[in-house]
């Protein structure tokens, strides 16, 4: 199975690279931009057979190392359901 | 898998650059037509970068041998004796075509591949220096290429824990189209356990460690699509990414492993990969290897024998063991998350036989490759633009009026100003060994549990070097040695890397010989001679060559960090003098490039026999612990070495100054650049005893005033002359580089 | 006093704390691998900096996971002293002995460069012979220190801000906070004070030669409270 778990910093705190992302699309011209938000996003494989509930797995990885819950918010995803082999 | 044999013909090996009589020769060295493999073999290993086939001949020239040169060139790094059983290893390294295409991973993987050279030979790698040399400030990528190269080399070496702590950081329009990224590593090591590329003992294992293989690097002109219509993946050569945490992991396991008697030969996988790194050591040893591509970690799929020969991943490691020690071998590289493989073994058939799932894909015998490896004797002629240059008449050019404005407008020029913006994004005082950083004449690390300590400076003025590459090159060496002796450091040897144009101009190839026929001269001249170094040719773009670009780095010693000499003022009511001609010459000067877009005349010629007394000469006085501050004068002239001199870490010390002009123009006594000149503070009462010291050698010395106050003062011929707040100056210093970014 | 010094893999300071730790403050020093479970009895734990695990995810995150930490955890949880640097730093933020975070720098770049550090609070174990502004390097890119408003609060008034970068005379400015850290802060306490987590690096300010010896004040204050409370 494959999975995608994003990982985004809280609204409440500062992204310097999102802000420096913003102020440079608007020197490019686009004058529209209000605000840029930076974010990562991890893909994964794993083999389900014996996890009854996948997406709360992947919850767990998020917990435990993907996303450092003090500044960063995570959502989970299931991408495939066969496994990609 | 099932792969084709490729059927190679001579138009095939002149897609790989190997010419008519190089086809000639790989068919009298094999007896037969290369395969397929062999030919990429031959390409990789006859290229300019493996086999230096048109400066060889010159190379040969230079002095390599002294009482202390342990190891000179040839080895993956040179190593010096410093005494008491320590030694230490360098070498410096170009990587100026990827760092030009992708700034960030091209800059930081040529400091990969220079750290991996000295901890090869079972070095600590204890300090970095880089030379970087960009377009000018108006040109579209310069501003790109500055922030990727400076962020790549930083990341790198911060990452893996190795102080920056030195270099230089050039523009000018020469590097539009072919920007210089020159790096420097020196590592510590016992002089008893000097570790070399070699494999020997027949019947020893080959080891493989590090990343694992991919299809990074590898020349992408000779790839055929049909050749590879099997496969789906894209077959372009990919930027090579460097992994400084697995490169740390791989430092920290080869010097563990080094400190157990199992390793018998190691070296680097570089340019070239392991085609270069197997056969150059089974050169060495002047023994065989065998190997089984097979066995070699693949980070793709699909890879075929040719890819994995000439891959050039990052992060990996080629060793022979002795026989026995796997397990003890295993268990240090598990301790370090990494995996080691067995991947061939030493023979004694004096031939490199690879082989790939069972079947035999390249036989070559090893002497060929290297004595049959062509060797040129390429063309040369003196440009005609070489005697033009040298006819500069100034009596039309106004001399200096207002000097405090024209002082501000240079002091903040690009090539003047502070380069803390670059070096502050360098880890400068990891190890806790740092004692000079950046904005000293040298970079100095302490050895700890001695009093030693390691000057190292980088140095090369390609203006210079344009104007006349004999004298550029004979100056530039000098200076670095001058550079080392005002911090009170004695110099031991250079290291060198090459950047030229291309070799097959006849006036490139005469800047080169001119180059090294100047560096020849000053290296016997200081008895520092040349133990490592590198060739860069072809830095050329659509028919524009850069400046000849030798960059040299010199390597000394202090057997005292405590007297050690600082280059900036001190206290306030020091006395300021100067060793030798209070004036210099306004030929190729900075001034003159920089303010006035003047690059013409004859350069200054260096008196070495002068300049080795001036040297042995500050070393007496730091021994005798007489000087507050020693400055090297050059760039900018007199007048920059002072206003530098006024400016401390945090804060700064004016000066007052009253002199002569001696019959010369202003701008001549200013910013006139010479070579063999000093400036130096000390306390009053030791005058008339450094005086005197400098006079029984035969040198000038002139008192020009003293520190103390916020302004810089100067009277000149009993009249006010320049009155500037050093505030100002050191406002419009710091803030120089912001002229790159206002973009 | 006995210290011990925790390696993870890619540490780059490991060497720079033991130096420090042994030569300098000659205190008996034991390292323990990331791997391990024993810390071997310290007064005090050295978490070093310099990049573990290259920084990857986010600094720190990995080398908060490995078994050691957990002994960390326990010896913390016990009252025992805890000393993390740079990327030690991270990692106490990461294992929830410190609140709060280490972000990107305000400027995107890594920093390399002198300090100035007020000691905040002089009642800690850290601080309380702490008599000057401190001279000290750092180098990080993630050194921007962020928490919560309220954990802010609490912080101040538990009076468990350790540091905080000020000018060369002692006054906060923006201009002296390199890293944009949150009202300057440079170091922070745990609730019982005895772990101190510090962005600059006391161990490279510890002999005149390399430019300033104050970071050895910090220790000073250590073992002139482990000896006298």
């Amino acid at each position: 199975m494959k999975g995608r778990i994003y990982v985004f910093l809280k609204e409440e705190v500062l992204d310097p690279q999102g802000k420096a992302i913003e102020g440079a699309l608007s020197s490019l011209g686009f004058k529209e931009v209000k605000k840029v938000r930076a974010c990562k996003y991890f893909d994964i494989e794993f083999d389900d057979k014996d996890l009854s509930n996948p997406e709360k797995r992947l919850e767990e990885y998020a917990k435990k190392l993907l996303a450092n819950e003090v500044i960063e918010n995570f959502k989970v995803e299931i991408l495939t359901k066969q496994d990609s082999k | 898998m099932n792969r084709e044999k490729i059927n190679t013909t001579a138009e095939m090996a002149s897609e790989h650059g190997i010419n008519r009589e190089e086809w000639e020769t790989i068919l009298k060295i094999l007896g037969r037509k290369p395969t397929y493999e062999e030919l990429g073999i031959f390409s990789a290993m006859w290229s300019e970068h493996c086999s230096y086939k048109s400066s060889k001949i010159h190379l040969g020239k230079l002095p390599t041998k002294a009482e202390w040169v342990l190891v000179g060139p040839g080895e993956n790094a040179g190593v010096v004796d410093i005494g008491d059983g320590l030694a230490v290893a360098f070498k410096m390294e170009s990587h100026n075509h990827p760092s030009f295409i992708e700034p960030y991973q091209g800059a930081a993987t040529g400091v990969g591949g220079i750290l991996r050279d000295v901890f090869t030979m079972g070095a600590r790698p204890v300090a970095n220096l880089n030379g970087l040399f960009f377009g000018e400030k108006d040109y579209e990528r310069t501003t790109y290429l500055v922030k990727g190269v400076v962020k790549g080399v930083g990341d790198y070496g911060n990452c893996i824990g190795v102080p920056n702590i030195g270099g230089q950081v050039t523009f000018h329009k020469c590097y539009n189209g072919n920007i210089l990224v020159n790096a420097f590593t020196l590592g510590i090591l016992k002089s008893d356990r000097i570790f070399k590329g070699k494999a020997e003992g027949v019947g020893n294992p080959v080891w493989y460690v590090g990343s694992k293989t991919g299809r990074d690097g590898i020349h992408g002109a000779t790839m055929a699509s049909a050749e590879f219509s099997d496969e789906t993946e894209q077959k372009k050569p990919t930027v090579q990414v460097g992994d400084p945490f697995t490169e740390k992991l791989l430092l920290e396991a080869c010097l563990e492993i080094m400190e157990k008697d199992v390793i018998v030969g190691i070296q680097d996988m570089g340019a070239a990969g392991l085609t270069s790194s197997s056969l150059e050591m089974a050169d060495r040893a002047m023994s065989g290897i065998k190997i089984d591509l097979s066995k070699i970690p693949l980070r793709q799929k699909g890879m075929v024998p040719y890819d994995i020969l000439l891959s050039e991943s990052q992060e990996r490691m080629l060793f022979v063991a002795k026989k026995g020690c796997e397990d003890e071998i295993l268990k240090i590289f598990k301790k370090w998350n990494l995996d080691a493989v067995q991947i061939g073994e030493v023979t004694d058939t004096k031939r490199a036989e690879f082989y790939f799932e069972g079947e035999k894909v390249a036989d070559i015998p090893i002497d060929g490759i290297g004595e049959n490896a062509p060797k040129y004797s390429r063309l040369s002629k003196k440009p005609s633009r070489y005697d033009e240059n040298r006819a500069l008449d100034i009596s039309h050019i106004d001399d200096l009026k207002n000097p405090d404005k024209v002082l501000l407008d240079f002091i903040g020029s690009l090539n003047l100003c502070s380069r803390k913006w670059v070096y502050k994004q360098y880890d400068q005082s990891v190890r806790t060994n740092t004692v000079f950083t950046s904005g000293s004449d040298c970079g100095v690390v302490r050895i700890k549990g001695t009093k030693k300590a390691i000057g190292m400076t980088f140095d090369i003025n390609p203006r210079f070097c344009y104007l006349d590459p004999k004298e550029g090159t004979k100056l530039a060496v000098a200076e670095s040695a001058l550079n080392l002796a005002v911090c009170g450091i004695k110099p031991l040897a250079i290291t060198d890397c090459l950047n030229f144009g291309n070799p097959e101009k006849e006036d490139v190839m005469w800047e080169f010989a001119q180059c090294i026929e100047g560096m020849k001269e000053s290296c016997e001249a200081f008895e520092t001679p040349v133990v490592s170094g590198n060739v860069s040719f072809y830095n050329e773009t659509d028919g524009v060559g850069i400046f000849p670009t030798p960059s040299i780095a010199m390597v000394g010693i202090a057997e005292d960090y405590e007297k050690l000499v600082k280059n900036k003022f001190q206290d306030d009511g020091d006395e300021v003098l100067v060793i030798g001609e209070l004036s210099g010459n306004l030929d190729g000067s900075l001034y003159f490039s920089e303010m006035m877009g003047i690059e013409k005349g004859k350069i200054k010629e260096v008196n070495l026999p002068l300049h080795k007394k001036l040297i042995s000469l500050l070393l007496e006085l730091s021994q005798k612990k007489l000087l507050k501050s020693a400055h090297d004068i050059s760039d900018g002239g007199l007048i920059v070495a002072i206003v530098e001199s006024c400016f401390g870490e945090t804060s700064s010390i004016g000066v007052s100054l009253d002199f002569n002009s001696e019959g010369k123009r202003n701008d001549e006594l200013f910013f006139g650049e010479a070579p063999s000149r000093v400036l130096i503070s000390l306390k009053k009462e030791n005058r008339k005893i450094v005086e005197n010291l400098i006079l029984e050698k035969g040198m000038k010395v002139t008192s020009i005033g003293t520190t103390g106050g916020d302004r810089l003062r100067v009277k000149l011929n009993g009249e006010n002359f320049v009155d500037v707040e050093i505030r100002r100056l050191r406002e419009r210093w710091e803030n120089g580089f912001d002229s790159l970014f206002e973009k | 006093m006995r210290a011990t010094v925790v390696e993870f893999l890619g540490s780059n300071c490991d060497h720079d704390m033991i130096y420090f730790s042994k030569e300098v403050l000659k205190f008996k020093t034991e390292v323990v691998w990331y791997s391990e479970r024993d810390l071997k009895n310290p007064d005090v734990v050295f978490l070093p900096g310099g990049f573990s695990y290259g920084d990857y995810l986010r600094p720190g995150a990995m080398a908060s996971r490995t078994p050691i930490m957990e002994s960390v955890i326990d010896f913390a949880k016990k009252g025992g002293f805890i000393l993390g640097v740079c990327n030690g730093f991270q990692i106490l933020c990461e294992s929830e002995l410190l609140p709060g975070a280490l972000l990107r720098n305000k400027s995107l770049t890594f920093i390399c460069d002198y300090v100035y550090l007020k000691a905040e609070n002089c009642d800690s174990p850290y601080t309380k012979k702490i008599n000057k502004i401190l001279k000290i390097p750092i180098a990080h890119g993630d050194g921007n220190y962020f928490c919560k408003k309220e954990t802010l609060k609490e912080l101040k008034d538990e009076g468990r801000i350790a540091f905080k970068y000020v000018s060369p005379e002692g006054n906060i400015d923006e201009k002296w906070n390199f890293n944009g850290s949150l009202e300057s802060t440079a170091g922070i306490l745990s609730k019982n004070k005895r772990v101190l987590g510090m962005m600059p690096h006391p161990e490279r300010a510890c002999e005149k030669i390399l430019g300033s010896d104050d970071g050895k004040l910090i220790i000073e204050s250590l073992i002139s409270f482990a000896e006298n409370g």
